[in-house]
């Protein structure tokens, strides 16, 4: 049961956020920081269906991991889901195209390992 | 380097230092507010609280400026350079609440660090910038 919470987690939170930097890359660099653009860019952004999605499934990752510290500890839950690091890393190559070199790999598996560690 | 992409670093890395302290504040005053007092009848009464609505509000700041940095930074390099805030949450916490940071607690902090120091000087976007609709 922990472990399928786990995956669930996993898999919700890398869906989520790969729906989501594809919604915002969908909408353009935000390059006006002014209040009113701000407010009108965010308002355009709440219409995108992808980032529309990824709140769904961020909910659905939010309260899996509400369960998961019901029957966890807060000790095994973060660096357990610490996996997540690492596939939204391979999803990021694999699905949103990002071209991710050497240096990039080692640093997200440094990353990684050292927020299981902080954890523990 | 160009003029261009010294801004774009520049700019990513002070909407990064939101991304991450807007986190770990949030969190962190969002936790002292569920623990003070004697626990709500029901969970809405919480949001009254004024450490409550402090930790919403840097959680608002914090998912819109995520949003933000992810409509120019790659995910890949987001995700591990934001990961610098359970450092600044451990660090919090020894120096706030006075907890105890165990050896193993360090050896993550270093790794991250040297982690996000690694990410940090990869490019920042390796996509190709989808050309703006008409507005």
């Amino acid at each position: 049961m922990k472990w399928a919470l786990v995956a669930i987690i996993v898999a919700a939170t890398s869906c989520g956020e790969l729906l989501q930097t594809h919604g915002m890359k969908n909408h353009g660099e935000i390059r006006d920081f002014r209040p009113g653009a701000l407010g009108r860019a965010f308002r355009r952004v709440a219409r995108n269906p992808h980032v529309a999605a990824s709140v769904l499934f961020m909910a659905i990752s939010f309260f899996a991991f509400l369960s998961l510290l019901k029957i966890a500890d807060l000790s095994f839950a973060v660096p357990a889901t610490a996996a997540a690091y690492v596939v939204e890393t391979v999803l990021a190559r694999c699905v949103l195209k990002e071209r991710i070199g050497t240096r990039r790999w080692a640093g997200a598996l440094l990353v990684a390992c050292g927020v299981a560690l902080v954890a523990l | 380097m160009s003029a261009s992409h010294s801004r774009l670093r520049l700019k990513t890395r002070l909407l990064a230092v939101i991304v991450i302290v807007s986190n770990v504040l949030g969190n962190f005053f969002l936790s002292r507010g569920m623990r003070t007092g004697e626990a709500p009848d029901f969970l809405l009464a919480a949001l009254f609280n004024p450490w409550v609505m402090l930790g919403v509000s840097l959680l608002v700041l914090w998912m819109l400026s995520r949003m933000t940095l992810l409509s120019w930074a790659d995910l890949s390099y987001v995700l591990p350079v934001t990961a610098l805030g359970y450092v600044l949450t451990a660090l919090m916490g020894k120096a706030f609440l006075g907890e105890y940071v165990s050896a193993a607690r360090w050896a993550g902090i270093a790794l991250i660090v040297a982690g996000v120091s690694l990410v940090g000087g990869t490019p920042i976007r390796t996509t190709p910038e989808r050309k703006q609709d008409a507005p």
